[in-house]
């Protein structure tokens, strides 16, 4: 083993891509934030506020964006019996540009900040990067959360929000809400045991409105990836979640999963097609940072607290394209990282 | 380069030209196609019924003894007028998702496609939010409905 400056240095890299932590980091405490129509979806029961509408009596999205974040950072702090100053760093991000909402939703905590861009794989990317702080013994507590508007996404991204359009019906609706998380080298909760770094994987697609089949490859590469080097088969995980592929994204994974030879339809589900009902008409499903921040952060920790679930895999998804990118006729750049979380 | 190293490139190209294509045909399968006979039909009823109402209002107008040129005039306004209100009720949008065509096309959605980013914009100012991106979705239909006007007219102007 090779020597470190230090001392005796643990490789807690494995294969190619991924790494496997020695002490697992806890997720001591979650907390979430969503717009009203989220909270007449799927998941009610599974949010800790659901806002009567989409300013909250703010003055603007984004505002109200920022609003949810610092709600759910100081709302998972004070569930973790913490206070915030406890927290040695906090890691988040949004899909704003210049990380507008995180911004200014970390400007009151008046804490050390790392913002993260990683479009609706940030959640996942701030609680691997998260882990590898604690892990790597430079942080005894951190906060790390995603958030994403539907309204302010809708407009930097697509259209103004009472423009008469018709959507595709292979797009998808941009989450309103936010997921925190706190994460702590001790206490109780479900563990980030091992995790994977995607790669930025683009199968040529163009159409910013078919995000799910754009992002699919990517989810697949890193899927494989993980089971590769962690030599897991799917079997080993209870469930798999990828963030927002939506019902298109899904099948697609599925099939080119199919393809290498592995079987995942029975234990895969992704978020972006757990979080709206049928009839809400969102089409393909929810995207956004905090589809995969808000069902993780209610449903799936607490499936975990419960031992429903004992061990799962975490994908988060993200389309990395701007208006520019697509205005100039290049394709979507993907990625996708993955946390094994295990009770 | 020497062709060998340039050949190999091209093949590569071609290669990853025909995953790509693979994997678009795949995401085509997949992809929920658009309920065409609904839409046409939501198109032809709702973009019927607001040039019926037109062809009302301008009738009207000319009964009340105003040249034909003059009713038609104040037709379009009074159009804009309830194109630009409907989308301050937010009732335009929502007709726009099922009617699609049908109520993009007349001039109401003409109006709608300057209220909408007006409204939109207002938190950045009068100014740069407004003033700045009421144009943004008609700006170009503006640009190319006059190019198209000007070459049409110089057409007329050499035939005559």
């Amino acid at each position: 083993m090779d020597k470190a400056i230090g001392g005796e240095k643990v490789n807690k890299k494995r294969g190619k891509q991924s790494l496997v932590f020695a002490s697992p980091p806890i997720i001591t405490s979650t907390a979430n934030i969503v717009g009203p129509m989220e909270g007449e979806g799927l998941l009610q029961e599974y949010f800790d506020y659901i806002m009567p509408d989409n300013l909250n009596n703010l003055e603007s999205w984004e505002q109200c964006e920022s609003y949810m974040m610092e709600r759910a950072i100081k709302t998972a702090v004070n569930k973790d019996n913490s206070t915030m100053e406890m927290i040695d760093c906090i890691l988040a991000g949004d899909l704003l540009n210049q990380l507008m909402s995180t911004h200014f939703a970390v400007r009151k905590l008046n804490r050390p900040f790392l913002g993260l861009y990683g479009a609706c794989s940030t959640m996942v990317e701030s609680l691997l990067l998260g882990a590898m702080f604690l892990d790597g013994g430079f942080a005894n507590k951190v906060a790390v959360a995603a958030s994403s508007h539907h309204d302010a996404a809708e407009r930097q991204y697509r259209f103004p929000s009472e423009l008469g359009v018709q959507r595709p019906l292979g797009s998808q609706w941009t989450v309103t809400g936010s997921g925190a998380a706190v994460l702590s080298i001790l206490g109780n909760g479900p563990r980030i045991t091992a995790a994977t770094i995607g790669k930025i994987v683009d199968y040529g697609i163009k159409d910013p409105n078919a995000m799910g089949s754009a992002m699919a490859p990517a989810a697949s590469d890193t899927l494989l990836r993980h089971l590769q080097d962690t030599e897991r088969a799917p079997e080993y995980y209870d469930m798999i979640f990828t963030g927002d592929l939506g019902s298109v994204g899904k099948q697609l994974v599925i099939q080119l999963m199919q393809e290498k030879g592995m079987d995942i339809s029975s234990n895969y589900q992704d978020c972006g097609c757990m979080i709206y009902r049928e009839e809400q008409d969102t089409h393909a499903g929810a995207s956004g940072c905090a589809s995969s921040a808000v069902v993780f952060s209610g449903y799936i920790y607490r499936a975990l607290m419960t031992n429903k679930l004992k061990k799962i895999l975490l994908l988060g998804t993200g389309s990395l394209h701007s208006t520019t990118s697509y205005q100039q006729k290049e394709s979507i750049p993907c990625i996708a990282h993955a946390v094994a979380v295990e009770v | 380069m020497s062709n060998e190293m340039i050949s190999k490139q091209s093949k590569e190209q071609l290669k990853q030209q025909m995953k790509q294509q693979e994997y678009q045909d795949k995401v085509d399968i997949l992809t929920p196609k658009p309920p065409l006979l609904k839409n046409i039909c939501w198109a032809f009823v709702v973009g019927g019924l607001i040039c019926t109402f037109g062809q009302y209002i301008t009738d009207y107008f000319a009964m009340l003894g105003l040249s034909k040129k003059e009713a038609s005039s104040y037709t379009t306004v009074v159009l804009v007028f309830l194109g630009a209100l409907f989308t301050g009720l937010g009732v335009y949008d929502e007709l726009g998702k099922r009617a699609g065509a049908g109520s993009v096309i007349p001039i109401t959605g003409f109006a709608n496609s300057i209220v909408a980013p007006a409204m939109e914009f207002k938190r950045e100012g009068y100014v740069f939010g407004v003033g700045a991106k009421m144009f943004v979705i008609a700006g170009p239909v503006l640009v190319y409905g006059m190019i198209t006007a000007f070459i049409v007219g110089v057409i007329y102007w050499i035939r005559q």
